[in-house]
């Protein structure tokens, strides 16, 4: 009788931790969404001031970005010079804007800084450039490019024994380009397993080339795919933790471009445009 | 060159392990004795440049050093903006090997030839620029300038020249001082330009570091009058460089070259070196012309 007790406190125990580990989810998840909500009131500021930057793109990818800079990376400030940490490269560089804000609010650099994006004098331009901003680790901007710097990287960390993931963000639209499909042969070929791309597939560029199924494109190439909602943030840190053993791994993740600003999303007419002081007002408001 | 090439390769991967060696599946057979060596740093990468000079990018940045070599065009001008931005805005370092130069797969044709590569690179801030003029020349200068802060360009060449020249890395020097002029000796070139040489009575100096140029030795050397380029790439390359060291001075120019116009024809490179005047008798001759009017 006494052990039966004992063993329903003890399933009363569990309940009451899952509870509150459920309530600490819960809280970590408003408070992730507050979070990216700030950081997406703190770019239309910034792009108020100077009208630059692509303000759809940035807020495709800042989702994806947040988690990984929160929970993935494992880079600060403190560790950025040192090889014995993950890295990051942000191939579809036009989405800059984005990795500013995660930065910044990572304590990369003020939001005083953020503030002064794209102005003559700025170390923030509308591409990132690693020689300029701590905590860029490629210049990106022409597309193409970061993903085989990334499997460039991933090979040079097998080389040395080092055991830490490279992470490469790369557009739909990039995806026309040939390097990326280079890439995707080299990267399953020297079994990269420490390589993670992840796809911002916003089907922005479905106008000029429809990529079709890239789950079996990729597939076929030799990879590990995976399919998440690039704005559902655990479903977005479920797809970054698998590990093959292997194989590469590609992350689709489907998002919308201007993602949680009805006037954007979508609308491939504000792909590289500054809001006005009225419509910025509108935007302010919705992020509330 | 090339063998110089394998061989300079393995003994400076045999001392500094960050070297790492991409092929883009050129000169694989050569390399065999280095695969078997260090199977964890040579890659026959394949063919697919554009990607795999951005995997050299991403070699740099994990503080190892690049090391690749394929044909010139596919080094040069199909990866030219990966040369740019990955290489050149970002400031890594790394080695690109060429083989090949303008036209020595000449029977080939023009989609294996190479006469602009220079031009083109000389674009890229920072980017050194070397060209040996011997198998020498290539040990000396590889060896002390791989392992630096800025990306390399070697252009090798399998009709390099046969004279022992103490060449230093960053730097031209005098072969023979004359009196009516000044004749500038890019890498290949010197033996041809000596020997073109011998009814004028001229300065030579030689250069394999093209890209920083040594321009104070060419201000000292040179005073006014006549200074003719003798180039084993697109004719007028070295111009501005020659023209920015040597402001303020009266100066008549000649350059010889490679004509820049497709080379639709094949046979040799010699062939070629005929058709284009870069033999010792086309030199001379433009060269005696030029120095030996209105005397």
């Amino acid at each position: 009788m006494l052990e039966l007790v004992l063993q329903l406190e003890a399933i009363e125990d569990h309940i009451l931790d899952a509870r509150q580990l459920s309530d600490q989810a819960e809280e970590q998840m408003i408070s992730d969404i507050e979070i990216v909500k700030k950081m997406k009131r703190e770019i239309i500021e910034a792009m108020l001031l100077t009208g630059e930057g692509h303000l759809p793109s940035a807020f495709s990818i800042i989702d994806i970005l947040w988690v990984l800079y929160d929970k993935i990376l494992n880079i600060d400030s403190n560790n950025i010079e040192k090889d014995d940490r993950n890295h990051f490269i942000l191939s579809k560089g036009h989405g800059a804007l984005a990795l500013y804000a995660v930065l910044s609010e990572r304590n990369f650099f003020t939001k005083e800084e953020l503030r002064k994006f794209a102005r003559y004098d700025s170390p923030l331009g509308g591409h990132p450039d690693c020689k300029k901003v701590l905590g860029v680790e490629a210049s990106t901007g022409s597309l193409g490019h970061g993903l085989p710097m990334a499997i460039g990287m991933a090979l040079g960390m097998k080389i040395r024994r080092l055991n830490h993931r490279v992470y490469t963000i790369v557009g739909d639209g990039e995806c026309n380009e040939g390097t990326i499909w280079e890439s995707a042969l080299l990267a399953s070929h020297h079994c990269l397993n420490n390589l993670v791309c992840i796809i911002d597939y916003n089907h922005s560029t479905d106008r000029a080339l429809t990529l079709g199924n890239l789950s079996d494109k990729f597939s076929s190439f030799g990879w590990c795919v995976t399919i998440v909602n690039g704005h559902i943030h655990e479903e977005i840190l479920k797809g970054l933790k698998i590990i093959d053993d292997h194989r590469p791994l590609v992350i689709i993740a489907d998002t919308i471009k201007g993602k949680g600003i009805k006037m954007i999303e979508n609308n491939p007419a504000w792909h590289h445009r500054g809001p006005t002081q009225e419509e910025a007002s509108i935007m302010l408001k919705e992020l509330q | 060159m090339r063998k110089q090439f394998v061989k300079t390769a393995e003994a400076v991967a045999e001392h500094d392990e960050r070297l790492v060696l991409l092929l883009g599946d050129i000169g694989v057979f050569g390399f065999q004795n280095v695969f078997s060596k260090y199977p964890e740093r040579v890659y026959n990468i394949g063919i697919c440049e554009q990607a795999f000079t951005s995997l050299a990018a991403g070699i740099s940045k994990m503080n190892l050093i690049p090391l690749v070599h394929s044909i010139a065009p596919f080094v040069v001008e199909r990866c030219f903006e990966q040369l740019k931005i990955d290489f050149g805005y970002q400031r890594l370092r790394g080695s690109f090997v060429s083989i090949g130069a303008s036209y020595d797969y000449a029977a080939l044709g023009c989609t294996h030839h190479c006469p602009g590569d220079i031009a083109l690179l000389k674009t890229i801030p920072g980017m050194n620029i070397i060209v040996p003029g011997s198998d020498r020349d290539f040990d000396v200068l590889f060896r002390a300038a791989y392992s630096g802060h800025n990306p390399n360009y070697f252009r090798l060449t399998e009709k390099g020249h046969a004279l022992d020249v103490p060449v230093t890395f960053r730097r031209g020097m005098k072969i023979r001082e004359g009196r009516d002029g000044t004749v500038v000796a890019i890498g290949p070139m010197l033996e041809r330009v000596v020997n073109a040489c011998i009814n004028v009575d001229v300065t030579i100096l030689y250069y394999t570091t093209l890209s920083p140029f040594d321009g104070e030795l060419l201000s000292a050397t040179f005073q006014k009058g006549k200074i003719a380029v003798v180039e084993p790439f697109y004719e007028g390359t070295m111009s501005y460089d020659i023209v920015s060291f040597l402001q303020g001075k009266s100066i008549n120019m000649l350059s010889v070259g490679v004509p820049r116009r497709f080379l639709i024809n094949y046979g040799s490179a010699t062939d070629q070196d005929v058709a284009c005047g870069l033999d010792v008798a086309g030199i001379k001759t433009r060269l005696e012309r030029f120095f030996n009017a209105k005397k």
